[in-house]
C-alpha cells in the first residue's frame, strides 16, 4: 500500500499546507482584525485577485487527484499481488512503444492547440484539436491491436495475475481517456463553426484543460508502462 | 466604553468572480425532477436516502426478531439473515448516511452558507443524484433476482463473497458491485462539486475562517470521499473480473464442492487492504458533517460562540488526514505481523487526540451558555454523549490485545453502532429539526418532537448498551443461532430478547418523526425566516424557504460564524452579513451615559 500512501500523502500534504496557510493566523473572532481578514480573505482561491482560477480548473484538479488514487491504488494492489508465487510476466508487446509515441503526440498537438489559443489563432487551434482527437482514436487503436496479440499468444485475461492486471489497468487509463474524448470533442465542437478568434473568446478554456487532461494521462502512462516494463 | 470597534472600516474586497447566470427550468420536470437547483436536488437526496434507510431500519428489526426470539419465525431461514445483516450494513453506511449528509446536507447547506446563488456545477449536481438514484435502484432490484441480494457481509469479503454456499452468489453480489461503482461515479460529479463551491464561490468577505464549521466539515468529509472511494471502485472492479471472468486477484486456489476451482494464487488479504483504505475514512466520511453540524447546533442554541474555533478546524483536518493511516486496525485477526498491528494501534490513539479536542470543545462550548433546550440542541446534547461512549469503547478495540478476544463479538456490533450509527442519526434529527423552519418556512410540532427525542435516546441505550455485556462474554455477531454453547450464558437469550423489544420500540417510535415532519409540512405554524436567532447566512435570504438563486443580491461577509452574546450588544447575535457600521448602531450604549 505504500505507493497510494505515497500519493495520497502529497494529495493530502498540498490539501494541509493550503489549509495551513490561509489559516494560521487569522482570528476570526477578534473584530478589530475583521478589516485584515477580509483583506486576505476576500482572495478565493489564496492566489492573484487579478487572476482567479477558474471552478472548472479547480473540478480538473479535483477529478485529477481521484484519478490518481484509483491509478495509486491500482499500482499498490499490482505490487502487493505480484508477491505472490504464482506471478508469471508477459511479455509486453513493443507495439506499445509505438502507442507511446502516439499518445505524446496527442499532447504535443493539443498543447500547440493552446498555444495557438495564445497567439489567437483560429486555424492553428482547429488543426491542433483534430490531430490531438485523431491521435488519442489512434493510440486506442493501437492498446486494442496490443491486447489482440497478447490474446492470440496465449495470454488470456484469466491466465495469469500480471495478464488480469495488464488488461485492467491498460482498460481503466484508456476508459479516461474516452472520457476525456467526450470533453475534447465538446470543445471542438464548439471551435469548429467559428469563423472568428472573437467568438470563441470565452470558450477556449476547455482547450487548455483538455491539454492538462491529456498531459496528466500522458505521464499516467509513463509511470504505468514503465512499472509493467519493469515487473 | 462598549466593546464596539469603531473605526473599523467597511472594506469589501472587489468582485472577483462575475456573478454567473443562473440556469432557469421552463418545464416542471426541469424544476422538480431533473431540477438543477442545489436545495432541490438536496431534497431529493434526503427522501431517497431516508427512503432506503426505512427499508434497512425494517431489516433490522428482521434481523432482531430472529435474535430475540429463534426458531420463532419460519420466514427468516440463514441465507435470508445473512442478507438482512450485509443490505442493512450496506444501506446504512453508504446510501443513508454519506448520501444524506454530503448529498442532502451538502447540497442545500454549503451554496446558502458561503453565500452562493447555486452549485458551480448544476449540471453534474443534477446527474450526481440520478446516477445515486440508479445506484439505489440496482440495490434494491438485487432482492428480487434468482438467489436475492448478496450476504456476503457489507465488507463483502471474498472468496466467500462469490463462492457457492454464501447467499446472492448468483446476480446479488454483481448487482451489490455494480450498484457500489454507480454511487462512486455519482459521488465523484457531486463531490467535485462541493469541493468547488467551496473553493471558488463564496460571497465577498466569506474567508475560510469565517465559514461555519458545517461547511468545514462537509468540505474535508468531500475530500475524504473523493479519495477514497476509489478504493471501493478499484476493490469492486477486481472483484467483478474475479466472478465474471475468472481472474485471481483476490481469490486463492480453493474447492468447492469437491471440485477444485480455477483460481489460484489470489489474496483475500488484499481485498481486506482495499476496502479497509476505504472503509474507515468512510467512518469519518459519515462523523465529520455530523461534527460540523452539531458545532453550529450546539453553539446557536447555547447562544455563545463555538469554544476554540480555530482548533475545531484543525481537528477535523487533522482528523480527515489520520483517518488515511489508520484502516488496518480493522484487520488485526488477518494474522498480519504483530509490528504492523502495532502501528495501526498507535496511529488510532492518536487520532483520538483531535477527536477528544472536539468533544472538550462542544462540552466547554455548554459550558456557562445560556442553553436552550429546543428540540435540536437535545439531539445535540444526545450526540455528544453517545460520541463520548462509543469512542471510548473504541479506545479498547483499537489496542491489538484487547481487539483480538472482543473481534467479531456483539462488543464491536455495540461499539460501531454507539459511534457511527446513533451517534450520526441524533445529528440527522437534530440538524433536520433545526433546519425544517428554513426549508419548509414552518415549524415541527415541538412536543411530538420531544417525544421523538426521548424514544429514540433512551431506546438506542437500551438496544446497545447491553450488547457490550453480551460481547464481553464472547456472544459472536452476524450468527443466526446460537444453540448450546460452554460460554453463552443461557439468559443471554433474555438479554436478546429485551434488546429486540427495545429496537423495535425505537424503529416504531420513528413514526412520531415521519409524522411529524409530514403533517407539519401542512399544518405547521409558519416560522419565523430565523427562529433561533442565528448568524450563519442561510438565515438572511430574503425569502423562506429560500427562493431559486437564494439571495436577492449576494451578502457581504464581515465577520465569523459566531458572534453570539457579543458583550456591548442587546441582541444577542450579529449575522454574518451586518456591517460593523450597522452594528455600531445596534450597540446598546448604556456605558458612554
Amino acid at each position: 500500500m505504500e505507493y497510494v500512501l505515497l500519493t495520497l500523502a502529497v494529495v493530502m500534504g498540498v490539501v494541509v499546507w493550503w489549509i495551513l496557510r490561509q489559516t494560521i493566523n487569522v482570528k476570526p473572532w477578534v473584530p478589530a482584525a475583521s478589516t485584515e481578514a477580509v483583506d486576505s480573505g476576500g482572495v478565493r482561491s489564496g492566489l492573484d485577485v487579478g487572476n482567479p482560477l477558474r471552478p472548472s480548473k479547480v473540478a480538473l484538479g479535483g477529478f485529477l487527484a481521484v484519478s490518481s488514487s484509483i491509478f495509486a491504488l491500482f499500482i499498490s494492489a499490482y505490487s502487493i499481488r505480484m508477491e505472490y508465487g504464482d506471478w508469471r510476466p508477459l511479455p509486453e508487446p513493443t507495439l506499445l512503444w509505438a502507442n507511446t509515441g502516439i499518445l505524446i503526440l496527442c499532447s504535443v498537438f493539443l498543447h500547440s492547440a493552446w498555444v495557438n489559443v495564445k497567439k489567437q489563432n483560429l486555424g492553428g487551434i482547429k488543426v491542433g484539436l483534430a490531430l490531438g482527437s485523431l491521435m488519442t482514436v489512434a493510440f486506442m487503436v493501437g492498446q486494442l491491436m496490443a491486447w489482440n496479440q497478447l490474446v492470440n499468444s496465449g495470454y488470456g485475461i484469466s491466465g495469469n495475475p500480471a495478464n488480469a492486471f495488464f488488461y485492467t489497468l491498460t482498460a481503466i487509463h484508456a476508459l479516461h481517456l474516452l472520457g476525456g474524448l467526450i470533453a475534447l470533442g465538446v470543445a471542438f465542437k464548439n471551435v469548429w463553426g467559428a469563423v472568428e478568434f472573437s467568438e470563441i473568446e470565452n470558450k477556449v478554456y476547455a482547450i487548455e484543460l483538455c491539454g492538462v487532461y491529456w498531459h496528466f494521462f500522458l505521464a499516467v502512462w509513463a509511470i504505468l508502462f514503465t512499472y509493467l516494463l519493469n515487473t | 466604553m462598549a466593546d464596539v470597534i469603531h473605526d473599523a472600516v467597511d472594506y469589501v474586497p472587489p468582485l472577483v468572480i462575475e456573478d454567473e447566470e443562473l440556469y432557469h427550468a421552463k418545464t416542471w420536470l426541469g424544476k422538480y425532477v431533473f431540477s438543477q437547483d442545489a436545495k432541490v436536488i438536496a431534497i431529493q437526496y434526503s427522501v431517497t436516502a431516508i427512503g432506503v434507510g426505512i427499508v434497512a431500519l425494517c431489516l433490522s428489526v428482521l434481523m432482531r426478531l430472529q435474535i430475540g426470539w429463534p426458531e420463532s419465525f419460519a420466514f427468516i431461514d440463514p441465507s435470508n439473515y445473512l442478507q438482512f445483516v450485509t443490505m442493512h450494513g450496506m444501506i446504512m453506511v453508504v446510501y443513508l448516511l454519506t448520501a444524506l449528509f454530503l448529498g442532502g446536507f451538502g447540497n442545500y447547506m454549503i451554496p446558502l452558507m458561503i453565500g452562493a446563488r447555486d452549485m458551480a456545477f448544476p449540471y453534474a449536481n443534477m446527474l450526481s443524484f440520478w446516477f445515486y438514484f440508479a445506484s439505489v435502484v440496482i440495490l434494491l432490484a438485487s432482492f428480487f433476482v434468482p438467489g436475492g441480494a448478496t450476504g456476503a457481509g457489507w465488507t463483502l469479503y471474498p472468496p466467500q463473497a462469490i463462492m457457492p454456499g454464501t447467499p446472492g452468489t448468483d446476480l446479488g453480489i454483481l448487482l451489490m458491485l455494480a450498484s457500489l461503482a454507480v454511487f462512486i461515479i455519482g459521488f465523484t460529479m457531486g463531490g467535485l462539486n462541493y469541493l468547488t463551491t467551496t473553493l471558488q464561490l463564496r460571497t465577498r468577505g466569506m474567508s475560510l475562517m469565517r465559514m461555519p464549521l458545517t461547511v468545514w466539515a462537509i468540505f474535508t468529509a468531500t475530500v475524504l470521499a473523493l479519495l477514497a472511494f476509489p478504493a471501493l471502485l478499484v476493490s469492486a472492479i477486481m472483484m467483478t473480473l474475479d466472478t465474471v471472468l475468472g481472474t485471481s486477484f483476490f481469490m486463492p486456489a480453493i474447492i468447492s464442492a469437491g471440485a477444485q476451482t480455477d483460481y489460484s494464487g489470489g489474496s483475500p488479504v488484499l481485498f481486506q487492504h482495499l476496502f479497509w483504505f476505504f472503509g474507515h475514512p468512510e467512518v469519518y466520511i459519515v462523523a465529520l458533517p455530523a461534527f460540523g453540524l452539531v458545532s453550529d447546533i450546539i453553539s446557536v442554541h447555547a447562544r455563545k460562540a463555538i469554544f476554540g474555533y480555530r482548533m475545531m478546524v484543525w481537528a477535523i483536518v487533522a482528523i480527515g488526514a489520520l483517518s488515511f493511516v489508520v484502516w488496518a486496525h480493522h484487520m488485526y485477526v488477518s494474522g498480519m505481523n504483530p509490528y504492523f498491528g502495532f502501528f495501526f494501534a498507535t496511529t488510532t490513539l492518536i487520532i483520538a487526540v483531535p477527536t477528544a479536542i472536539k468533544v472538550y470543545n462542544w462540552v466547554l462550548t455548554l459550558w456557562r451558555g445560556n442553553i436552550k433546550t429546543t428540540v435540536p440542541m437535545l439531539f445535540a446534547i444526545g450526540f455528544v454523549f453517545t460520541f463520548i461512549n462509543g469512542g471510548l469503547t473504541g479506545l479498547f478495540l483499537g489496542n491489538v490485545t484487547i481487539d483480538l478476544p472482543l473481534s467479531d463479538t456483539y462488543f464491536v456490533v455495540a461499539h460501531f453502532h454507539m459511534v457511527m450509527a446513533v451517534s450520526p442519526v441524533l445529528v440527522v434529527f437534530g440538524s433536520i429539526y433545526h433546519w425544517y423552519p428554513k426549508i419548509t418556512g414552518r415549524m415541527y410540532n415541538d412536543s411530538m418532537a420531544r417525544i421523538h427525542f426521548w424514544c429514540t435516546f433512551v431506546g438506542s441505550y437500551a438496544i446497545y448498551y447491553p450488547m457490550h455485556y453480551l460481547g464481553i462474554e464472547g456472544m459472536p455477531r452476524r450468527y443466526f443461532a446460537y444453540g448450546e454453547t460452554e460460554f453463552i450464558s443461557s439468559s443471554s437469550g433474555d438479554l436478546n430478547a429485551a434488546i429486540s423489544i427495545a429496537a423495535i420500540f425505537v424503529a416504531i417510535s420513528q413514526i412520531f418523526f415521519f409524522w411529524n415532519i409530514i403533517a407539519s409540512l401542512f399544518k405547521g405554524e409558519k416560522a419565523d425566516p430565523n427562529p433561533w436567532g442565528a448568524t450563519t447566512l442561510e438565515w438572511q435570504t430574503p425569502q423562506t424557504p429560500p427562493g431559486h438563486g437564494n439571495f436577492d443580491d449576494l451578502p457581504l461577509v464581515y465577520r465569523w460564524a459566531y458572534d453570539y452574546s457579543v458583550p456591548g450588544y442587546e441582541q444577542d447575535f450579529i449575522p454574518q452579513n451586518v456591517s460593523p457600521a450597522e452594528a455600531e448602531k445596534m450597540a446598546k450604549r448604556v456605558e458612554n451615559d
